[in-house]
């Protein structure tokens, strides 16, 4: 475990070192492209892509040029405004003119915010495609020198579809997950050091940043606390991903087991029936699940009909009866899909092994320790992480079933069976409180990746990637 | 001899009597809420309403729950045609994406191919439902919410599925390079090589990747309720299901709302089993490679 730690250690350390010899390098080759460069090349320093259309690489020199004009145009029309305006995130608040009685329209911080960091990133972009620039230039002249042709527009074209056609198959992808995942995370880590909340909410009100307070307030402790509410909503996320990964696991194996027994027939109808609530949507089966556990729902009223209890069974009002409840449904949902694995996996585990185990006198029990279970515990042990950390954002499940309640004794309206993240999902939604949603999404950031982080170094060594090919 | 085999043979049989009782303790509890649910979309309206009762047979069959949700006061196909269109849409495109993404990451070999897989890696490692309001705003900016909700939610599903290329990666890997050389030497560009000989290849995974990305959207409550918020006739099914349940009234929508899962279920069921066996192997294969 401690030598994990170093090697880990070690290798960011060597990240680190590195990543500076790689930008020393770069420096060095941009100063080399320049000393050597010709004029062509030279100007390309600041005209993007002149060396290109000079050399008559048309398609590479224009496309170049196209992004810097786009670039300026960006900036200087639109995105060097919010850039100014980011320290502040706006100064002048939507009021009424006492004047005029006309309401004047203040700075709008959330798209301050927003588009400031775009341009940000544009301007990152940018200077990562000038770079490309350069390395364009210095390529081609370096052709030009060795006597070989510059590549046609055509033969550029035409390699995005071989030589280079991981650009083109990424270039979508990539742009998808900046827009719509790298930005709003980026964005929302900001907002944790803001205050943001329903008292400061854009449009008509302001928003600023106050550096540490919201961290601070989530480590402040003692009475009804919001520190206090995030320690219970914590400690029982991983208690519930702890129970929902390890009691789904092993039963699911002991249901695969059990259908694949020799001597049992049906098998197929076995598998159909559990894989049925794979197929049939959760919100239909799960919102009906909940109702049927309610106060009125079936389960109490059969039970009472029957003479079992003469009084309701609180499944959802008491926060010890509606944790186990959660667990115990959340098998329901986790054994099919664990059969489904299991059952692929135990038909790969050599039969010999069972039959020379046989012969030695094993009897099923030892069996199943000292084959199935090892073997298991080795193949399926990423499986299981992904699963655990699947577990702590099982969103799903919890919402559908008590939407996060009982509510007794917690603050900023969080549940007895709250996660963090449906915690974070009702301070948005119901309290728009942002700023400590986004701390608690900071919160199960850290709480992933430690976990990750961790076991993924105590997993037997990781398998060589290039190997499988 | 003769009689340890019979003692063996006995004890067999007992514990597949076992096994059997097992077995159909466990198919009953696995099948008791849908059972359940078909039994309670059946049931009367007219003379027993539609609240949740203490009984499972209806007292009287009849179809007035399908009635009403076929009915003009019901838009509930309206809100079954959006999903249909999500999840067709989200199905076709999140399956091209997540090809391109894991042939780029399992055939060519880039600069920062690992330190962009690592970089994906960590950005999962965010809670989804983080960047909500943010996507919200980026959504409002291009008229896509409200009226604009279903097209919305296309983007935002299939703008980020390139994240999730493990398995097709997985199962690109597992298919010989030398399969690749061959073809290039016989002057295949690479678009050819993924077009025409890995994507047919990888059938199984495919469909695994299309049929996962058709069912997700008909789960999709939390974000669908938000961009949606206000403009019912943009609602997907879950949205409107959900709302059955969960208003004050829910008592008297509890058996429309039977009714409804029923006809969401079904289809997606039969689907589902259909293709069962690409299923269980992309499951199968995610699993063991993590």
């Amino acid at each position: 475990m401690n030598s994990n730690n170093d090697g880990f250690f070690k290798k960011v350390g060597k990240g680190i070192a590195n990543f500076f010899k790689w930008i020393g390098n770069d420096f060095k080759e941009i100063g080399v492209t320049f000393a050597e460069g010709d004029w062509k090349t030279r100007l390309s320093f600041l005209i993007m892509g002149f060396g290109p259309i000079l050399r008559k690489s048309f398609a590479k020199g224009i496309a170049l040029l196209a992004i810097e004009v786009a670039y300026i145009y960006y900036m200087v029309s639109f995105g060097a405004a919010y850039i100014a305006q980011l320290p502040t995130l706006g100064t002048v608040e939507t009021h009424m003119d006492p004047n005029t009685m006309l309401t004047v329209y203040g700075d709008n911080s959330f798209l301050i915010l927003l588009f400031g960091l775009l341009s940000i990133f544009a301007t990152l972009g940018f200077i990562f495609v000038w770079r490309m620039n350069v390395r364009e230039n210095r390529k081609e002249e370096l052709l030009i020198r060795n006597g070989h042709p510059v590549p046609s527009a055509k033969q550029d074209l035409l390699s995005l579809l071989d030589s280079n056609i991981d650009k083109t198959l990424l270039a979508l992808p990539l742009t998808g997950i900046f827009v719509f995942t790298v930005l709003p995370i980026v964005f929302m880590v900001c907002v944790a050091f803001t205050n943001y909340d329903k008292n400061h909410q854009s449009p008509s009100k302001l928003f600023t940043w106050v550096g540490l307070d919201n961290f601070k307030q989530i480590f402040s402790f003692g009475g009804s606390q919001f520190g206090n509410t995030f320690v219970k909503v914590l400690i029982w996320t991983l208690v519930w991903a702890f129970f929902a990964t390890f009691l789904n696991y092993f039963v699911g194996m002991a249901v695969a087991i059990l259908i694949n027994k020799k001597g049992i027939k049906f098998k197929k109808l076995w598998r159909t029936i559990l894989v049925m609530t794979i197929a049939i949507p959760q919100f239909v089966s799960l919102l009906y699940v909940s109702k049927m556990f309610a106060n009125d729902g079936l389960i109490n009223s059969y039970l009472m009909k029957w003479g079992v209890i003469s009084s309701r069974i609180e499944f959802w009002s008491d926060p010890m009866l509606a944790r186990i409840t959660i667990i115990l449904i959340n098998l329901w949902i986790g054994i099919p899909y664990m059969m489904l694995i299991a059952t692929g996996l135990l038909m790969n585990i050599p039969a010999d092994l069972y039959e020379s185990a046989r012969i030695d006198g094993a009897n099923a029990v030892q069996m199943f320790f000292k084959i199935t279970l090892p073997y298991m515990f080795f193949v399926t042990g990423p499986f299981l992480l992904t699963q655990f950390t699947g577990n702590l954002n099982n969103f799903n499940v919890i919402f559908l079933l008590t939407g996060g309640g009982p509510y007794q004794g917690y603050s900023d309206s969080a549940g007895s069976t709250d996660l963090l993240i449906t915690w974070l999902y009702k301070m948005t939604v119901n309290d728009t409180n942002y700023r400590m949603a986004a701390v608690i999404g900071i919160m199960v950031f850290l709480v992933t990746a430690i976990i990750s982080l961790v076991v993924y170094n105590i997993l037997p060594s990781v398998k060589d990637e290039e190997g499988f090919q | 001899m003769a009689k340890e085999a019979k003692m063996h043979k006995q004890h067999r049989g007992l514990s597949n009597a076992i096994a059997y009782v097992v077995l159909v303790i466990i198919s009953i509890i696995w099948l008791f809420p849908f059972v359940c649910i078909v039994l309670q979309s059946f049931r009367s309206y007219a003379t027993e309403l539609g609240g949740m009762v203490d009984y499972l047979v209806p007292k009287q069959f009849s179809l007035d729950n399908y009635k009403y949700l076929f009915s003009d006061d019901c838009q509930f196909f309206r809100w079954y045609g959006n999903t249909l269109i999500i999840a067709s849409c989200v199905a076709v495109l999140q399956t091209i994406v997540i090809l391109c993404v894991s042939y780029a990451l399992s055939r060519t070999r880039f600069k920062l191919r690992r330190a962009l897989m690592n970089f994906w890696l960590v950005l999962g490692m965010f809670p989804g439902f983080l960047t909500m309001i943010c996507l919200y705003f980026l959504l409002k900016n291009f008229g896509l919410t409200q009226s604009g909700a279903i097209p919305g939610l296309i983007l935002i599903s299939v703008a980020s599925s390139g994240m999730g290329y493990y398995v097709c990666k997985g199962f690109f890997d597992t298919i010989p390079r030398s399969l690749d050389e061959a073809a290039l030497i016989d002057g295949a560009s690479k678009m050819r090589i993924f077009l025409t000989m890995i994507v047919p290849l990888s059938k199984p995974i495919v469909i695994y990747t299309a049929l996962t990305a058709f069912m997700a959207p008909w789960c999709d409550y939390v974000f669908a309720s938000y961009v949606a918020f206000g403009s019912s006739d943009n609602y997907n099914v879950a949205v409107a299901l959900y709302r059955w349940v969960n208003t004050t009234d829910y008592q008297g929508f509890f058996t429309r709302f039977c009714a409804g899962g029923v006809l969401v279920a079904v289809p997606i069921t039969i689907l589902f089993m259909a293709l069962q066996k690409y299923y269980v192997e992309g499951v199968t294969g995610g699993a063991v490679k993590g």
